[in-house]
């Protein structure tokens, strides 16, 4: 095995412990937001691992620039998917509030002076989350 | 090579087989949406795994569909989800 393959071997394997990793994480941790920590390792880190292995075994520039498209596209995509989960679990009361050590949301909800432009949305519709 | 082919094709395995227990189990929606995240991101670095250990490139453009649309999923549910769905 040369040193390339050497590398590779590593990076393919760190990838496969951390989407191990995240699946003992999203099976031992308690609510959604600890899930949430647990599955960015793959999502990330992992993919970064398996694509520096991709290259570094086939290095040419047409897979070098796919390589960076679907890094940019990961990078930009979950962070949103991450967000709009936790905003949903933190608005339909999922989260496990004894857990957590401090909650600065509740705390500006509450706060009277960023309340303004709430009072028009008071009666949410059928089909329209109420705003926090 | 045999011996990195095996250790990482089962620890993918196992990653992709809690994901899966927890879709089944997770006690809410968003644990399953957040569930299925994961099984796909597994997936993902499955695909280019298997790339770079067989050295070819037949399915980049898989893994770049996917890295693009795996967002849509989860973010509908997500923005849907009324606030009385328990599970």
């Amino acid at each position: 095995m040369s040193a390339g393959e050497i590398v590779v071997a590593l990076l393919i394997l760190l990838a496969g412990f951390l989407s191990l990793a995240a699946g003992v994480g999203i099976i031992r941790f308690p609510d959604v937001l600890t899930r949430l920590h647990a599955a960015t390792k793959p999502q990330v880190l992992g993919l970064v691992a398996v694509l520096v292995a991709l290259v570094i075994q086939v290095p040419t520039w047409g897979v070098l620039t796919t390589v960076i498209l679907v890094m940019t596209f990961q990078l930009l995509t979950q962070p949103m998917t991450a967000h709009m989960i936790a905003r949903s679990a933190y608005r339909t009361d999922h989260v496990r509030r004894d857990l957590l050590i401090t909650d600065e949301l509740a705390r500006d909800i509450d706060d009277p002076a960023l309340a303004i432009g709430r009072e028009s949305d008071q009666e949410p519709s059928e089909h329209e989350m109420p705003r926090a | 090579m045999i011996f990195v082919i095996i250790i990482a094709g089962a620890m993918f395995a196992a990653g992709a087989l809690c994901a899966v227990y927890r879709i089944i189990r997770g006690p809410s929606i968003l644990d399953r949406a957040l569930a299925a995240d994961v099984l796909l991101a597994i997936a993902i670095c499955a695909l280019g795994a298997e790339m770079a250990l067989t050295r070819h490139t037949d399915t980049l453009v898989v893994m770049l569909v996917l890295a693009l649309f795996a967002v849509v999923g989860s973010i509908s549910i997500a923005r849907y989800m009324a606030g009385q769905d328990a599970s």
